[in-house]
């Protein structure tokens, strides 16, 4: 149990937040049936295969839906406080929850494009974000990613 | 032999603005509930074979295994336990699974009992679970718990469908006039929508009165058999049909979120009992949220989906209305000690016995029961028939 909110990386999850921490966006996907998925784990919940891999994500995606959080869910998130969660989907497909930054919450509307950032949550500590970007198409999901 | 199952006995802890006397624990608030439940049906502890609890208020370690600590505190041996947490739909599916076993002979008796000192032990927050396994992706981003998941799916449901602020207020409203008739309710002072409209945000768009509220809180349910049922004073009211529905656990695996499980569950329960939701004489849904109301109406069929808005301006969910809905007041307003599912089926016991007091639906033969668990994560629904 940490009483502190952010991520307890596990062996699902370590190379993951290890490229976040150096400002990379990864994401998972299945050299079986080659679909993504998100969040990282062992098992690919499409096809049952576990041969799994971390590959660059796009870092695209448009607001599925979102919240604004008008206390603290934490001490240490009172500063941002009113702060913005929003349900992305990304352009691979999968769905994630992240903040939204650099937008007054007021202006944020569904449906809206967004990239990927990266917010200084706390000392040491990197979380993926994204923030309101132009409308623009996003890149054709099925094509081949560059390995990491 | 007539083994379809049947409830016997249902009970309710007193309150006192929401609270216990100090120091009443959890095991206390549930023997008594089991004491008067038993009671009704002329029966006492030595008869109860089967147990089935839920609940978040025990210590870490031994006291995880619930159904043993509170068996041993009621001097009971089961052969058929059922500790099935589902969250607030638990205990709709601690009724479904001890309807299986009645009927099929594995038990004769079933004790179903919840409690929480959670309001008393100030034990609540808004934080969120610990950052680990799947919730290291949803507890960091800070969203609000679990109020953030039912924002997220009430501002999707406004961006396909429309403006939602109003009938989400009269829900709330609603609930309240329920619990203006009922004694035992923790929130009795009429309200209206702008006293919801202005009540402070939480998590956009859920305002501080589209929440349930923060209690303590502890009920018992008896289960046995039509054939035992026949000696019993109290009438037993049918389980006619149950269905279980569960989508996932973060709101990032949630498929649709404006359709919670309730959309398998419900329909899975109605067509076992064989009755039609326009058959349905009151609804206990769960009211976490007000949004979890108008979603859990639309899964349900009661209405297509995007016509709650239009649904609730024509029809009365509140006392005297035609579409009679949380009778007790609800979540909202009657009490909610973090899992509300026992007491949407006390509620459903008290109307089709004809014990609703000022509150009762005249004439209520049968009632549709829907528990919500997690953040829209799973559901259990029962139908429930006084034949």
């Amino acid at each position: 149990m940490s009483v502190l909110p952010w991520p307890v990386a596990d062996a699902d999850t370590q190379d993951y937040w290890d490229a976040i921490a150096e400002r990379r966006f990864l994401i998972q996907r299945c050299r079986s049936c080659r679909r993504y998925q998100y969040y990282p784990r062992s098992v690919c919940t499409a096809c049952t295969s576990t041969d799994l891999e971390l590959v660059a994500s796009q870092g695209r995606g448009t607001i599925y839906s979102y919240t604004v959080s008008r206390r603290a869910a934490h001490p240490d998130m009172a500063e941002r406080v009113p702060y913005v969660v929003a349900l992305i989907d990304l352009a691979e497909g999968p769905r994630m929850l992240a903040n939204l930054v650099g937008v007054d919450p007021e202006n944020v509307t569904i449906g809206a494009d967004v990239a990927v950032t990266f917010l200084q949550a706390a000392e040491g500590i990197l979380l993926p974000a994204f923030e309101i970007v132009a409308s623009q198409p996003a890149q054709n999901s099925n094509q081949e990613e560059t390995d990491v | 032999m007539d083994r379809r199952p049947v409830i016997v006995g249902a009970a309710d802890y007193p309150l006192i603005n929401g609270q216990v006397s100090p120091g009443v624990t959890p095991l206390q608030m549930q023997a008594a509930c089991a004491v008067k439940a038993l009671g009704q049906a002329g029966l006492t502890l030595a008869d109860v074979d089967g147990l089935a609890t839920a609940g978040a208020w025990n210590p870490t370690g031994a006291g995880q295994h619930i159904t043993m600590t509170v068996g041993e505190y009621l001097g009971i041996q089961p052969r058929y336990v059922d500790s099935t947490n589902i969250g607030g739909s638990s205990f709709e599916a601690h009724v479904a699974h001890a309807a299986m076993a009645l009927e099929a002979g594995y038990c004769d008796v079933v004790l179903i009992t919840f409690a929480s000192t959670q309001r008393s032990a100030r034990s609540r927050g808004l934080g969120g679970r610990s950052p680990e396994l799947n919730m290291q992706f949803e507890t960091p981003t800070g969203m609000l718990s679990p109020v953030g998941g039912y924002a997220l799916a009430a501002n999707r449901y406004a961006h396909l469908y429309g403006d939602i602020r109003q009938p989400l207020a009269e829900i709330a409203v609603a609930a309240r006039g329920w619990a203006g008739l009922n004694p035992a309710a923790t929130k009795r002072d009429p309200i209206t929508v702008d006293d919801v409209l202005d009540s402070p945000m939480l998590s956009d768009p859920l305002r501080l009165l589209d929440c349930c509220l923060v209690t303590d809180g502890g009920a018992a349910l008896v289960m046995t058999t039509a054939e035992r049922a026949r000696d019993m004073d109290h009438p037993g009211i049918r389980v006619a049909g149950f269905g279980e529905a569960q989508t996932h656990w973060t709101m990032t695996s949630m498929p649709d979120v404006t359709v919670t499980p309730a959309a398998q569950s419900g329909p899975r329960a109605l067509a076992a009992a064989g009755i039609s939701i326009d058959e349905i004489d009151v609804f206990q849904v769960y009211d976490s949220f007000t949004i979890t109301v108008l979603l859990t109406l639309e899964a349900l069929g009661v209405c297509g989906p995007g016509e709650g808005r239009d649904f609730l301006a024509s029809h009365d969910i509140g006392p005297g209305g035609d579409f009679p809905l949380n009778t007790s007041g609800g979540g909202l307003s009657y009490l909610h000690p973090g899992m509300f599912g026992i007491f949407l089926l006390t509620e459903a016991c008290a109307q089709l016995w004809g014990e609703a007091g000022a509150r009762q639906v005249p004439g209520a033969r049968t009632s549709l029961v829907n528990g919500t668990g997690g953040a829209l994560s799973s559901t259990a629904t029962c139908v429930l028939v006084r034949d």
